[in-house]
């Protein structure tokens, strides 16, 4: 008897204290719970939770990038145009190719642009990374309109949906008694890949890959000296990432049903920054909660504007000034992001407890000093050693009590 | 301690796991396709006892915001009007106006809100030929009654067998370019044409028309992209071309813009506009600051130019269907002057209120769609020529006039000319140019 | 042959343009190593201020003064409240603090002026000169953005050779903790610098306007272009971000007239990263990157 239930929180132990494993098991509750979502929610919510999802998958690949590597990539709406794009002229073809494999292509498209991009950019940092892919982000929609027979120019293409699968139909029914649309499945497909990236990214973070990209970011001297290849570790982050808006960009050109070079302005590089800005840079729960917040947030904000007496028009420009004004005051006062916050408050918290508990004074001051760091760096470069948040309190602990 | 925590936790999974099922199958699982009822028939979406909504977008915003930006606000107030007026059977017309800002990607998404959030009857007046060419699939995918689009592209109604909800309402821009082709090939034979066109539908659709014409006489074509508001490449190259006479099938921004860049270049041939584009008073206006006030009446700068009229505007205010609009929106507008802009929504206004009444008490969706097939052809408003719509054809308006502006007042070149795509005749037809609107302003039923 | 005067012409004013802004992102990098890439924003905004007074029924000239004046009190403002925090940490909170900055007045402009497009006057006329029978494609106006930048120019290098003030300001940005112990208040001088920056980039803003549209994005391509001209000439180089913003701007105006004008943006994108990767300090260089 009691063999049987030792058996089941050891071996859900095993399962947790293993990476791959927990990454997993979390893969598994979140792929439950897109499913519920979708399978109750109404019409215009599904199509809200997919938007979020394309721009989750999005966001997710900028985070590793700018927030792991350390590169900043203005030009991710440019990755995930060329993924819409590729999916646009070949869902319009007469092959009747599978879904799969129309966003695959899309994939593999953005990852070999992505590989160009990248090896310019490996060797460009701070300013000079932003700028030029500022550049990109501005001259890839153009070609949209140079190539206009092929691209379908200013107006755009028309993307036609995929046909519901008999299987996902009838699954579907038997779980809500209705049949679902085209939309809905192509929701389904969304969060479902949304799932499934977030647990490889998550995967990628915590391995040996992972690491050389943050050992780039924080020291290239050190990391060269330790025999990492900085141009190596650089593209292939970039490539990642490009990949991941392609995806994104394939899974936006269904849900928006058009292809147009004015759905992938500028605007929309910059929302995918705050969206990674505001969440944490770095952090995978960060990007999910900056894409949350920037699907869903604008409608609230402008009803408060039309509550408040501003005219429609108003009203819609008050969210992005309300995220901008967000992202400025995270990054002047909370560098770390919402989860890069919490994890500072909560090591903090920790590190006051142990303090507390009683351990020596020439130990208690350099670990809180050690664990404010530790938590800090998980979430990217913007709370490194430079930050006025770690400066003041450890070093004048450390005085007085020497 | 540990078997403890075990059994509390397998309780609360058991637990947990029997709620999501009890959910799940309360929602409806578990049942196979067959042995499902059907469903009770629905009520129709955006109709109720008092209201009927309907929505639309336009651009309050951005590059062809000038101009346009004031239209739904036209067709508010003849809502408005007709609402004090006992509205559509006892109902009240509501408007729901969303901004696209000219932007394809927004179109969707707002036009999306209006069907599944703020689930309108139908959507009317929506404008763009860019823009609803974006969401044209959808509506009528989903049964929706895309009625009376803000723009002469030929597809909201050629092929009603592709797209049975949707209806154009102005005249098309082919049958537009057929008109001008034709008055050129009569009157300017000799002319060096060249086309200045929106790249789009709705240049390529003016391009149509105009070449069966003259397709010989044009030397040069060039495009511009909404948004990008350098057109001096192209406007140099008509020069270049040695084009004395230039089509513009353009917004009127880029009237503006396309006078300003032959200004600089010293570039002057005889301009022709489309009808969406040649608004004396806003293009004069936008105009009128680039030379700093130097001209002192705004309209008199785009003397000369020649265009086509539909129906009459404020350059009339004589006719009977503007003194109606002048009243309407003395009673019920925002603040601003009346402008063609405002008649032009109040016009296609007038033309929904028609067709639901028309349509009947039991108002549904498909009961507009049918309404205007079977009778539409025959509805009287102020377009100078007859609706074209029938089980085979769901374009608007067939009648222009060729008018050249002067002092902001369209001078006649030509009769009323009726006629329409394709091989059509082009012949004159003032029949429908003489009807008055009704006593009250507000059109009967049947 | 038209068609080639033209466009060199066309070239030359936009060239102008760019280095204006060029030299206003320029001064910034030189004073505070920091790309301002809220400068095409706030040149807008403060295009904007103009445009409310002309609406008002003030002259073109109390305008242009006012953006210019609006223009030098925001720079300084938002050197002071803001940039000064992320003055010498990592690079990266800089940059998304000026994109967050490039957000936030982009939305407040559309705001407060709306987002409609309006025409904006151009003094000096919208006509091509004359010369006999042929009209040179070059109005007036044209001829004032290319004379206004080499005036803006001239008084920059007179300000920071010829004036105190001038060499002032150079030490606190190539040596601020020795320009501190001789006495230069280093904060401030941090401040004028931007505040005169933003300046120039008001007077690119106007140019730009001038005889065009202006809406609340109107300048956001600017940013990417004058970016590439000050990279160019190198960001060190004051004179670099003109020579940069010429050329780049005639070899833009040379692919929009015989290519199109929609590939302009790939145009510059070719030329920036050329110039990054074969000479990263830009044509007027002399540092090398450091190797290992």
């Amino acid at each position: 008897m009691a063999e049987r239930t030792l058996a089941l929180p050891d071996r859900l132990r095993r399962v947790t204290d293993d990476t791959l494993g927990r990454h997993l098991l979390a893969g598994l509750v979140g792929a439950v719970v897109v499913v519920l979502l979708l399978s109750f929610l109404g019409g215009f919510r599904v199509s809200q939770l997919a938007s979020f999802s394309y721009l989750a998958i999005a966001a997710a690949g900028l985070t590793v990038l700018t927030g792991l590597n350390g590169q900043l990539s203005l030009g991710h709406g440019a990755f995930m145009a060329i993924g819409a794009y590729t999916t646009a002229v070949l869902q319009r073809t007469e092959l009747g190719l599978p879904l799969v494999v129309v966003l695959v292509a899309a994939v593999l498209v953005a990852g070999a642009v992505g590989v160009v991009v990248g090896l310019a950019a490996a060797r460009l940092h701070g300013p000079y990374i932003a700028g030029a892919t500022l550049a990109l982000a501005i001259a890839v929609p153009g070609l949209a309109i140079f190539w206009r027979d092929l691209l379908g120019g200013e107006q755009g293409l028309t993307v036609p949906l995929p046909d519901v699968p008999a299987w996902f139909a009838d699954a579907v029914f038997f779980l809500t008694a209705t049949d679902p649309s085209s939309s809905r499945y192509v929701a389904y497909l969304a969060g479902l890949a949304l799932v499934a990236v977030l647990v490889l990214l998550a995967n990628v973070a915590r391995s040996r890959t992972g690491r050389r990209w943050q050992a780039v970011r924080d020291d290239e001297v050190a990391a060269q000296l330790a025999g990492i290849d900085l141009g190596r570790a650089r593209v292939l982050a970039f490539v990642v990432s490009a990949a991941c808006a392609g995806l994104a960009g394939g899974f936006m050109a269904f849900v928006v049903r058009l292809t147009a070079p004015s759905g992938f302005t500028l605007t929309l590089s910059l929302t995918l920054l705050t969206a990674i800005v505001l969440g944490g840079l770095g952090s995978l729960t960060g990007a999910l909660i900056g894409a949350g917040l920037l699907t869903f947030l604008p409608q609230v904000v402008t009803s408060v504007g039309g509550d408040v007496g501003l005219s429609d028009v108003q009203s819609a420009e008050l969210a992005p000034l309300v995220y901008g004004l967000v992202m400025v005051l995270v990054i002047l006062l909370a560098p770390g992001g919402l989860v890069g916050t919490i994890r500072l408050k909560r090591a903090e918290r920790a590190a006051r407890r142990a303090a507390a508990a009683g351990a020596t004074a020439s130990t208690g001051a350099p670990t809180s000093a050690d664990e404010r760091t530790r938590a800090a760096s998980g979430t990217g470069a913007t709370t490194g050693p430079e930050d006025p948040q770690h400066d003041a309190p450890p070093s004048t602990e450390r005085k007085r009590s020497s | 301690m540990r078997s403890t925590t075990t059994r509390r936790g397998r309780t609360v999974v058991v637990a947990l796991a029997a709620a999501a099922c009890t959910l799940v199958t309360a929602c409806g699982a578990g049942e196979s396709r067959e042995d499902a009822a059907p469903e009770p028939a629905e009520d129709v979406p955006g109709i109720t006892e008092d209201t009927i909504t309907i929505g639309g977008h336009w651009p309050l915003t951005g590059v062809a915001a000038p101009g346009y930006s004031e239209i739904p606000g036209g067709a508010q107030a003849y809502f408005d009007y007709v609402n004090e007026n006992g509205g559509i059977g006892g109902r009240d017309i509501e408007l729901v106006i969303k901004d696209d800002a000219y932007n394809p990607t927004n179109t969707t998404q707002v036009t999306n809100e209006l069907v599944q959030q703020d689930e309108v009857f139908g959507i009317v007046g929506g404008l763009g030929t860019p823009t609803h060419s974006a969401v044209i699939d959808f509506l009528n995918e989903e049964g929706v009654p895309d009625l009376f689009v803000s723009s002469g592209a030929r597809k909201w109604g050629e092929t009603p067998e592709e797209y049975p909800y949707t209806f154009g309402w102005q005249p098309d821009y082919v049958i537009e370019g057929k008109v001008i082709g034709q008055y050129i090939a009569e009157n300017m034979p000799d002319a060096q044409v060249g086309l200045f066109l929106q790249d789009d539908d709705f240049g390529e659709d003016g391009e149509m028309g105009v070449r069966q014409f003259i397709d010989d006489q044009i030397v040069e074509t060039v495009r511009y992209t909404p948004g990008n508001t350098d057109v001096g490449p192209q406007v140099a190259a008509l020069q270049a071309a040695g084009a004395d006479l230039v089509l513009g099938f353009n917004v009127p921004s880029y009237t503006a813009l396309s006078q300003l860049v032959a200004l600089r270049l010293g570039y002057e041939p005889q301009w022709y506009y489309s009808n969406v584009g040649s608004d004396p008073n806003l293009v004069g206006s936008l105009l009128a600051r680039f030379s700093e006030g130097a001209v002192e009446d705004d309209a008199s700068l785009l003397d000369g130019v020649m265009t086509s009229e539909y129906i009459p505007g404020v350059d009339s205010p004589d006719n009977p269907w503007v003194q109606l609009w002048q009243e309407v929106w003395d009673a019920h507008g925002e603040e601003g002057e009346l402008t063609n802009y405002r008649i032009y929504g109040m016009s296609w206004a007038y033309t929904f209120v028609q067709a639901a009444m028309a349509a009947g008490d039991d108002l549904s969706r498909d009961g507009i769609v049918e309404a205007l097939e079977s009778g539409g052809a025959g509805f009287v408003g102020p377009g100078y020529g007859p609706f074209r719509y029938s089980a085979d054809s769901h374009l608007g308006l067939s009648g222009l006039k060729v008018v050249e502006l002067q002092g902001g007042v369209g001078e006649e070149l030509t009769d009323v000319l009726v006629t329409d795509l394709g091989d059509a005749e082009i012949t004159e037809d003032a029949s429908a140019a003489g009807d008055a609107p009704p006593e009250n302003g507000v059109p009967s039923a049947g | 042959m038209q068609q080639l005067t033209t466009t060199l012409l066309t070239g030359l004013t936009l060239g102008a343009v760019f280095s204006a802004f060029a030299l206003a992102l320029v001064m910034i990098w030189r004073s505070t190593r920091i790309v301002n890439f809220a400068q095409a924003p706030m040149a807008m905004v403060t295009t904007y201020v103009a445009l409310v007074l002309i609406d008002a029924g003030a002259s073109y000239w109390v305008g242009f003064v006012a953006a210019l004046l609006s223009g030098f009190v925001l720079g300084a403002v938002i050197e002071r409240v803001v940039v000064r925090h992320v003055e010498g940490k990592a690079e990266l909170n800089a940059v998304i603090l000026t994109l967050g900055l490039f957000i936030v007045l982009h939305a407040a402009a559309a705001l407060v002026f709306g987002s409609r497009f309006r025409s904006f006057p151009a003094p000096f006329g919208v006509r091509g000169l004359t010369v006999g029978d042929s009209t040179i494609p070059l109005t007036g106006f044209g001829i004032f953005t290319l004379v206004s930048v080499l005036v803006v120019m001239g008084l920059l290098v007179a300000l920071f050779r010829g004036t105190d003030i001038g060499l002032r300001m150079r030490a606190a940005a190539f040596g601020p903790e020795v320009a501190r112990l001789l006495g230069v208040k280093v904060g401030r001088m941090l401040t004028l610098g931007w505040a005169l920056a933003s300046v120039v980039g008001s007077l690119s803003g106007l140019l730009i306007a001038g005889g065009g549209l202006v809406h609340p994005g109107y300048m956001d391509s600017v940013v990417v272009y004058g970016f590439v001209a000050a990279v160019l000439g190198g960001l060190e180089s004051p004179g670099g971000a003109v020579v940069g913003g010429l050329s780049l701007g005639l070899t833009l105006s040379v692919v929009s007239g015989y290519v199109g004008s929609e590939v302009v943006p790939l145009a510059a994108l070719l030329v920036l990263v050329v110039v990054l990767l074969v000479r990263p300090g830009g044509l007027f260089s002399t540092v090398h990157e450091r190797r290992v």
